[in-house]
């Protein structure tokens, strides 16, 4: 169990600078969300050393810093990154070239494509020596630092854990990744995702950061309570006995969530686990998702953190992100659920701040 | 008191052999894997040696025991091999209960593949099986459904400290009982990618790499595969079976210095060490042999050796580098060294550092020089330091014949 002190999000909806909570929706027409950056990165990187970054190293470090400086926390005990890709642009740039085998001559662009290097340019530009450490695992990379992060604090090795997941997505990747069948093949309205009913998702890119800590704070947005990543589950009845333990572990029961946030991505071979899994499970409980307003994407799943923690603190569902008519005017216990092909499903459960309620009307 | 993670088994292949017989039987007679290039397509292949697996992608099928296949990258198959064999060699039997975990590593990923296939990629739909297995979990979920392991994957990628990390975040989530078993390690396949890489950053040697050497002049890179099966007390208490030896410290910290430079005084790799010691609660006198990073670059082996003398004082231990041997298997580089340690604890000797012989200037330790027989060795230390100051540090400990299930003793 962790205390969400500090949240640092770019993504395709305005996140980031703003203390808004989707006021004003993006809606696109497009093949696929792109990030709405920082109109300056000046006041997270220094001019001098952001110029030889590529974009995701920026939108690593930007969104790392907003997340530090909202928790008011200088000195991290650990820095942990989840990305399903790292930094795609720069690997282009070297492919670009290898398949004539020409020996390149400037490294900057391996250097920045290894993956760990969002963790490690965070660690340089705060000077930290503390544990670094970036997870790969497509749809598990952000909830595996997470997983990390709450380890650090059971172990007690860490009091102040920054913990975040991003990926980019470029117009040739987009294209090379349309061939397996994985986006819709031509631009898609965003807001009309729940009537696609075709193959391919909406892709999309983000970069998010939370500090996760021992204590709350008077920043605390939510307690993030635990999170389970499941492989190849033979059956649904699998990811039901995984949830089951979740929520128990955490001493709840299923019927104590209040609001449950599906991955559904508008691609019509994948939103029928998650129909089958709210239908089962959450027959009466109001069932949101968010996938229409980032895009698909390795660690989306930070998007959808961002919004459990806020619904929590500010007690409010935003009505684009809701599936259902139910109400949902207390959010107490909010579950993320959210699949990759029905291979790497992962549950995350975040729960409201109780404590932090009394504690600002007292 | 904290429960304590025994290794119950190992794999590996690299340049020096396909198994862990041969492994030991090159380090003994002091044969190094660095050659010229054989298997990679690349022009630089007269002019920078590396030390390659040697075998083909069709003869690594047929060491995996499963016929050619499009969708499998050296990289997977080379992780198959040294999987299953730290599976077969841990005797991994169905306990009804135990919850067992892969944390793999790796840093290009199945990129050996994809970097062939990518003007296809871009150009026609002929080699789509590749696209969705470039990525670095493509090689972990593999080797997990050949293992049939399913109760927790992950993936861990900070450049050349990689396994030395998944080493150590299996054994913190057993520590914590989060899991009963881990399969540790990493898979690396040499790629025009980051051959290339290293090439423009001008650290590779054209020569047989001389770590520690006052006329260093660069890594040589290598690739392979290597796995520890840990398992927590309980579970070697089930099995009644054996331990291989015990991990009992583990440390991770950051440079925070540059990219892909060590800072001149290490203190990452300082601190790292430092913390392993802490965990294993181990003083800097009980640690009989340090197998270092030492790739063999001017800035490493300041760095490291600095390091190393910061901490140890006048009383540095036995240091040698064995990436002579194997070359730099970058992500799987801290399970490969992992075990080439766990064998000094097992056989009673430390492995010379080979191509040394003239002392750094700036440091008062020489390298290991020959093979060291009948050591008394209880507590080894392993260091793993990656691009992005990444660096980890590892401690393996003998196990008495009375601990547990007893220590193995075919070795």
């Amino acid at each position: 169990m962790a205390f969400i002190n500090g949240i640092g999000l770019i993504s395709p909806q305005k996140t980031a600078e703003t203390t808004d909570f989707l006021q004003e929706v993006m809606e696109y027409d497009a093949d696929y969300l792109k990030c709405i950056e920082p109109a300056s990165y000046k006041p997270y990187i220094d001019p001098i050393q952001s110029r030889r970054m590529s974009r995701l190293i920026k939108m690593g470090i930007a969104s790392a810093k907003m997340c530090l400086n909202e928790a008011g926390c200088t000195m991290p005990d650990a820095i942990i990154t989840g990305t399903g890709l790292g930094s795609v642009e720069d690997t282009e740039k070297i492919l670009g070239t290898i398949h004539l085998d020409q020996p390149f001559l400037n490294p900057t662009p391996f250097m920045q494509s290894t993956y760990n290097t969002i963790s490690s340019q965070i660690a340089i530009q705060l000077k930290c020596h503390n544990y670094n450490s970036t997870y790969v695992h497509r749809t598990f990379s952000f909830e595996s630092s997470i997983q990390d992060a709450l380890l650090q604090i059971a172990e007690g090795t860490g009091r102040n854990i920054l913990a975040g997941g991003i990926d980019e997505m470029t117009l040739n990747h987009l294209n090379i990744t349309r061939r397996p069948g994985h986006w819709k093949m031509s631009p898609v309205k965003n807001l009309e995702m729940l009537t696609w009913d075709s193959p391919g998702a909406l892709a999309g890119e983000g970069a998010s950061y939370f500090l996760l800590s021992a204590e709350r704070s008077e920043t605390t947005y939510a307690q993030l309570l635990s999170v389970k990543t499941i492989y190849k589950p033979a059956n649904p009845g699998i990811i039901e006995r995984h949830l089951q333990d979740l929520v128990t572990a955490s001493g709840l029961d299923i019927k104590d969530i209040s609001l449950v946030i599906l991955g559904i991505n508008g691609d019509n071979r994948n939103d029928g686990f998650y129909r089958d899994f709210s239908s089962s499970l959450f027959p009466d409980t109001p069932v949101a998702f968010y996938k229409q307003l980032c895009g698909e994407y390795h660690t989306s799943t930070g998007f959808a953190l961002w919004l459990a923690a806020n619904i929590l603190k500010r007690q409010s569902v935003p009505s684009v992100i809701r599936l259902d008519q139910i109400p949902c005017d207390l959010p107490h216990n909010v579950l993320i659920y959210n699949q990759y092909y029905n291979v790497n499903h992962s549950l995350m459960l975040v729960t409201r701040d109780a404590k932090r309620d009394i504690r600002h009307k007292s | 008191m904290p429960r304590r993670i025994f290794v119950t088994g190992m794999g590996i292949i690299t340049g020096i052999g396909k198994n862990l017989a041969e492994t030991k039987d090159s380090l003994f007679h002091q044969r190094s894997g660095i050659g010229k290039i054989r298997f990679l397509d690349t022009d630089l292949r007269d002019e920078i040696p590396v030390s390659e697996v040697k075998f083909s992608l069709e003869e690594l099928f047929h060491l995996v025991g499963i016929s050619y296949q499009e969708g499998y990258s050296r990289n997977v198959l080379m992780g198959i091999i040294a999987a299953k064999d730290a599976y077969k060699d841990a005797g991994i039997n169905d306990l009804p209960g135990l919850r067992t975990g892969l944390i793999s590593a790796t840093t290009v990923g199945g990129m050996d593949q994809c970097e062939m296939y990518y003007q296809d990629f871009l150009d026609n739909d002929s080699r789509n099986i590749y696209i969705d297995s470039y990525d670095c979990a493509d090689s972990t979920e593999k080797i997990a459904d050949v293992l049939g392991i399913s109760d927790y994957l992950t993936t861990i990628s900070t450049a050349c400290s990689s396994s030395a990390n998944s080493i150590q975040f299996g054994a913190r989530l057993i520590r914590n009982g989060d899991l009963d078993r881990v399969i540790a390690g990493g898979t690396e396949s040499l790629t025009k990618f980051h051959l290339n890489g290293f090439n423009a950053l001008k650290i590779l040697d054209k020569e047989p790499s001389k770590p520690f050497d006052e006329r260093r002049n660069g890594i040589n890179l290598g690739e392979g595969a290597a796995y520890l099966v840990l398992e927590s007390e309980e579970a070697v208490r089930q099995s009644g079976k054996p331990v291989i030896c015990e991990l009992t410290g583990w440390g991770n910290a950051c440079e925070a210095f540059h990219q892909t430079a060590s800072s001149p005084e290490g203190t990452g790799a300082y601190l790292a060490m430092k913390k392993a010691l802490e965990i294993s609660g181990l003083g800097t006198g009980d640690i009989g042999y340090i197998n270092a990073h030492g790739t063999g670059t001017d800035n490493n082996d300041i760095s490291e050796g600095r390091a190393i003398e910061k901490l140890f004082g006048t009383s540095v231990p036995p240091v040698s580098s064995t990436k002579p041997y194997t070359g730099h298997t970058t992500s799987a580089a801290g399970a490969t060294e992992a075990i080439i340690s766990i064998l000094c604890l097992l056989e009673h000797v430390i492995w010379p550092n080979l191509n040394f012989s003239e002392p750094m200037k700036e440091l008062n330790f020489t390298p290991v020089k020959e093979l060291m027989k009948n050591v008394d060795l209880r507590h080894v230390m392993t260091n793993s330091f990656g691009f992005g100051g990444n660096d980890t540090s590892l401690i393996f400990s003998t196990v008495l014949e009375s601990e547990v299930g007893g220590r193995r003793s075919e070795n």
